[in-house]
């Protein structure tokens, strides 16, 4: 029986044989990642299990990007929990104050995860990494504990979901509107469990920004991991990045696959996600007239250097609407300095946009650009839960850059093409 | 392994920042992660709820984040389980490592009204609506492995726990 590259992946990570969906296994973990949120907590349990040592320090990561820079005093003393334990453990890989990213951007651009890693990571948008042809899955902080003790951690393989894409994209849509799109059909359970496996022709000319994006997002289909096929596009991008070995996986002909979703993506126009789940998806121009107060273009989702500047091109010689607050965030160091050197911050500064330092801040409400009662966001962020970026009274409609830099200059939700 | 209770009842994709906004993230305190379980959605629930009381709740309960603050909180709000017709995955593996039980059930939500009180043997698989004369609910029973890491208080303290009784043997 064939296999797909989620089971292969977790395969090559155990010392089994056999592997198919559905079966119990302790896997090998290549990356184990953490950040100012979760592994607090994970320190603490990784010492209550009288845990010493990391099993590799090279291969836990922890990235303090949500509450920072340092918000107030009680998320100043977790980051210290994160930092300190970095340095008592002399990790490989300590991101500090400028050197700090958003992790699911940081990551890859560093080269630091892989095609064919296992990665977990006590964040639920470690399925990122699925863009690159990676197994990675969320867990919470005492899995990542028990990981940072030994190394492994168990998992139960799950089914695979196959996403057939084809078609060419319209103007203006993106990764982005693919997965807000995808996410509409099938609801924010569709994908519970399951590997969400995406083929077809369209993706060969998709890049890994917008790979990125799709692979993102799958956890807002319930999804346990989302994965991308390695081709030429994956090997261009982790050339220049990697510092140790990777591998590619495939999936064989005759794989089996619980479910198969065929998407036209020609018919696909600019997607809008309204409150209060991301499935509340609708063409831009089934929208009408909503009246906004803030934009943010940024996040793990959506703040890659290909965002910013399709975000620049439609605000360049233009500015954001009087009574709109526009806030761009480069999600690392490494995008903020390609940002600034293209040119791209200087026409954000002109369209009268607050340039935050990478952080992942608004997106969860956690500080820089909090939502009061009965304000409405735009933002390329991936969720719009009751109360995710403020108060529980205000709303977030989830969109592309392209759309949200639109919806910007317009003061109300639009796409690029009412401009 | 029984649960007894009354009945807190929520709908579909109940989610994490529903169950504990990020807003206050900024702590690992369970006491103070109790104080504001579910504020978004009923802002006294942490002052309603009593000692062992049971969530009933629809699908996907807990999707979201990873944020094991969820389970913690719920668990410190006095809550002994959550019975829903599917919960989000990363929530159902962190519910067991911190040890709140959680149950599967299709049937339940459409059977039982909010403050209602219940009886979940999760042991032997079923589930009692008191003053009910219907039949019993049949669940998905916790296998004993589970239950065992349920008694210890979670994955970490079953590992420390089942280290030391090794030790002891030797």
């Amino acid at each position: 029986m064939g296999m797909t590259i989620t089971e292969k992946i977790l395969r090559e990570h155990t010392d089994l044989k056999e592997l198919h969906s559905g079966m119990l296994i302790n896997a090998r973990v290549d990356v184990a990642l953490g950040n100012d949120i979760t592994a607090p907590f994970a320190i603490e349990e990784f010492r209550k299990a009288g845990g010493t040592e990391v099993f590799d320090r090279d291969r836990v990561i922890l990235v303090p990007d949500h509450f920072t820079p340092n918000k107030d005093i009680q998320s100043a003393a977790q980051c210290k929990v994160l930092r300190d334990f970095v340095s008592e453990q002399n990790l490989s890989h300590s991101f500090e104050g400028g050197t700090v990213g958003i992790e699911h951007v940081l990551l890859p651009e560093q080269g630091l995860v892989l095609p064919g890693d296992l990665v977990i990571g006590a964040d639920s948008h470690t399925c990122t990494y699925g863009a690159l042809g990676a197994y990675a899955t969320g867990v919470g902080s005492t899995d990542l504990a028990a990981v940072m003790l030994t190394g492994e951690a168990w998992f139960k393989v799950p089914e695979s979901m196959k996403i057939v894409l084809h078609g060419s994209l319209r103007r203006w849509v993106s990764g982005k509107d693919l997965i807000l799109h995808i996410i509409g059909r099938i609801g924010v359970d569709g994908a519970r469990y399951r590997a969400m496996e995406f083929t077809g022709d369209t993706i060969a000319r998709l890049g890994m920004a917008d790979r990125f994006t799709m692979a993102n997002m799958v956890i807002e289909a319930g999804a346990k991991n989302g994965i991308f096929i390695p081709d030429a596009v994956t090997e261009a991008y982790v050339r220049e990045r990697a510092r140790r070995k990777w591998r590619f996986y495939d999936s064989d002909p005759d794989a089996v696959y619980a479910s198969t979703l065929d998407v036209d993506v020609s018919r696909i126009e600019p997607q809008v996600a309204f409150p209060p789940l991301p499935s509340n998806t609708r063409g831009i121009s089934e929208v009408g007239e909503i009246r906004i107060d803030q934009v943010v273009i940024g996040s793990c989702t959506n703040g890659r250097i290909e965002d910013l500047r399709v975000a620049a091109g439609l605000l360049k010689g233009r500015e954001a609407a009087p009574h709109v607050r526009l806030i761009i965030i480069p999600a690392t160091p490494g995008i903020y300095r390609a940002a600034l050197q293209e040119g791209l911050l200087e026409i954000f500064i002109n369209a009268k946009a607050v340039i935050s330092p990478p952080t992942c801040g608004p997106c969860l409400g956690g500080y820089m650009g909090i939502l009061a009662d009965g304000e409405r966001a735009v933002a390329t962020t991936n969720r719009n839960f009751i109360g995710r970026m403020g108060h529980p009274g205000s709303e977030v409609y989830l969109a592309s850059p392209a759309v949200a830099a639109a919806s910007a200059i317009l003061g109300r939700i639009a796409g690029p093409d009412s401009l | 392994m029984k649960f007894k209770g009354k009945v807190w009842k929520f709908g579909d994709n109940i989610d994490t920042d529903a169950i504990i906004p990020a807003r206050h993230l900024t702590t690992t305190d369970p006491a103070e992660l109790a104080r504001h379980c579910m504020e978004d959605i009923d802002p006294e629930f942490a002052l309603k709820v009593g000692t062992g009381d049971i969530i009933v709740a629809g699908e996907n309960f807990g999707c979201g984040s990873s944020r094991e603050h969820a389970p913690i909180a719920i668990k410190a709000a006095g809550i002994s389980c959550v019975i829903a017709r599917s919960f989000a995955r990363i929530f159902y593996r962190n519910a067991f490592n911190m040890g709140l039980p959680i149950f599967e059930s299709a049937e339940l939500w459409d059977r039982v009204t909010g403050g209602q009180h219940i009886e979940a043997d999760g042991g032997g698989g079923k589930i009692i609506i008191v003053g009910s004369e219907a039949q019993p609910l049949s669940i998905e029973p916790i296998p004993p492995f589970m239950q065992e890491l349920i008694r210890h208080g979670g994955l970490m303290r079953h590992i420390t726990v089942k280290k030391q009784q090794s030790q002891g043997r030797k």
